[in-house]
């Protein structure tokens, strides 16, 4: 998915010159196409992500399409004061594309983790939010969101799914549909491990990967009765989302997420997987209350 | 440039801040020169000069009531508009706001916003081929934020030379950390080049802000200012910082401002 971010920017270049990507001296490398042929509109900008932000805006302002990329807590909590004042209060266009997730860096420990992003974003008024599970996900929603001219958040993943959805910004995507009345939310690349989870079982599987606007519609046109929400991030933020549901008697709803605490472990983001139980063994006991 | 008697425009803050109850009136009179000035050359300016568009990005945003009353000055804004400064429906709040008037920027209000935006603007205006300086004022205190160094550092990295950071340096900040004597060679630490002048003088703040800088980088102005200037009890008073008058106070200061 990462290596698909300087391939789509390459090829939106040839025909959109107001893209201006700033690196936060990250993917520096993984750019070096763009380099060597829009190099009036790419940035290794450096390690300084609030002024990075903030250049981003001045350059929104002044007609271009702002790209800021680094690591997730950086882009996202540093700089959280830029994101909302300068992007989201200013209603300025600007993409911002993250890496590391909640811990891709699991071994990098806890100063690299994210799992809060998702939840902050959301509360910035009007920042869209995208979760590809896959590399051509990641391909569709970003040419389609890119110059909307509103503040777009996507969150990259060292993970893929193997399912290949032709997704849709705003919609979500029925993967299963089954016969019980419990519906479950898979968020970006955690649908990999809820369609393990979910073997063998009656339930329905909606995939989604833009977190704000949500679409409730796809949601409750399938007459649920349960609805779990499968993220991995702060499982906050599924409560925020399905909170929405709260006022209806019909459907009851639960959060399969990273519970609000620090990660304080190393090793690989598997092994974080299994300590947090957001592995697919992880996930199947904590929808349907087995094993 | 000869100097203009800006009386009348400090009283209009000062009746502004009184009917709202709001607003930062000795920030904004340290800045109202720095301001006037800006706009009044640019006002003047005539069809030769078309190809120039300068910028003006308050940074220092709680200030804003100088720039409302200097748009209001030039008739960029109404006055109608502005006499609901600070009320629920107004376009002019205590700190402004890029959506609600096109003369505004930028929405600054919180410290060390606005000058990575400028920086991002010049970058931009550079790549383009935009003609006109974009000029950021910050205040002294405002200086303490990392996010103006961070923005320094690109802004000579990139050899911004229609960038100038105009510092309002009237020393309110001291009480905390002290950088007001340290300005100078900060920001010639950091490759800009650096002029320091009374923030008051309209004929040294027009040739500073509008003469060519000499190095190919961005500009530091440092006007050293007085805060709340024009009204001696309010000069240099904390208690002053974000005050209102009162009717009985405001009548005071207005005899003061045309004696």
């Amino acid at each position: 998915m990462r290596a698909q971010f300087p391939s789509t920017t390459l090829d939106i270049l040839s025909h959109d010159e107001r893209l201006q990507v700033l690196l936060g001296d990250i993917g520096v490398f993984g750019f070096r196409h763009v380099f060597a042929k829009y190099p009036k509109n790419i940035t290794n900008i450096g390690i300084l992500e609030q002024a990075t932000v903030g250049v981003a805006a001045g350059m929104a302002l002044a007609g271009d399409i702002p790209v800021v990329h680094t690591i997730a807590p950086f882009l996202v909590e540093r700089a959280y004061e830029q994101l909302k004042v300068d992007f989201g209060y200013q209603s300025l266009g600007g993409n911002f594309v993250s890496v590391g997730g909640s811990y891709d860096y699991a071994a990098l420990g806890c100063t690299h983790h994210c799992p809060a992003d998702l939840s902050l974003l959301l509360n910035i008024p009007g920042f869209e939010l995208v979760v590809p599970g896959t590399a051509k996900e990641f391909d569709r929603l970003f040419r389609s969101r890119y110059a909307s001219l509103t503040p777009t958040y996507f969150r990259l993943s060292e993970r893929s799914n193997h399912l290949d959805l032709d997704v849709n910004f705003g919609s979500n995507t029925v993967v299963k549909t089954g016969t019980s009345g419990h519906l479950i939310i898979a968020v970006g690349p955690a649908l990999e491990r809820v369609l393990k989870a979910c073997d063998g079982m009656d339930v329905t599987i909606v995939y989604c990967t833009t977190l704000n606007p949500f679409d409730y519609n796809t949601v409750l046109s399938l007459s649920p009765t349960h609805v779990s929400f499968v993220v991995e991030a702060y499982e906050g933020l599924g409560f925020d989302i399905l909170g929405a549901f709260s006022a209806r008697a019909d459907v009851t709803f639960d959060v399969v997420g990273i519970p609000r605490a620090f990660i304080d472990r190393y090793g690989s983001f598997d092994d974080i997987d299994r300590y947090l139980c957001l592995d697919a063994m992880g996930i199947r006991k904590r929808l349907f209350n087995v094993g | 440039m000869s100097e203009i008697n800006l009386s009348p425009l400090r009283a209009r803050i000062l009746e502004l801040s009184m009917q709202a109850r709001e607003g930062h009136v000795p920030s904004a009179f340290s800045i109202l020169d720095i301001i006037f000035v800006f706009y009044n050359k640019v006002s003047k300016r005539t069809n030769s000069d078309l190809d120039l568009d300068d910028l003006f990005l308050l940074s220092k945003g709680h200030g804003c009531l100088a720039l409302y009353v200097v748009l209001e000055h030039f008739e960029l804004i109404e006055k109608a508009a502005l006499d609901g400064f600070g009320s629920f429906n107004s376009d002019f709040g205590g700190h402004p706001d890029r959506t609600k008037s096109p003369h505004i920027t930028a929405s600054t209000g919180s410290l060390g916003h606005g000058l990575p935006i400028a920086v991002g603007l010049a970058m931009s205006r550079l790549r383009r081929g935009v003609n006109g300086s974009v000029c950021c004022l910050i205040g002294d205190g405002e200086a303490n934020e990392g996010a103006v160094w961070e923005a320094a550092l690109l802004a000579s990295q990139h050899n911004l030379n229609n960038l100038t950071c105009l510092i309002d340096n009237n020393q309110s900040g001291e009480r905390a950390v002290h950088i007001s004597a340290k300005l100078s060679k900060m920001f010639t630490a950091f490759d800009w080049e650096v002029l320091e002048i009374d923030g008051h003088d309209h004929c040294h703040l027009e040739t500073a802000i509008f003469e060519t800088g000499t190095v190919g980088g961005p500009r530091a102005i440092i006007c050293n200012t007085v805060k709340g200037k024009g009204v001696r009890s309010m000069e240099r008073a904390p208690e002053w910082h974000h005050r209102s008058p009162n009717p009985v106070e405001y009548s005071e200061f207005l005899k003061e401002l045309s004696n």
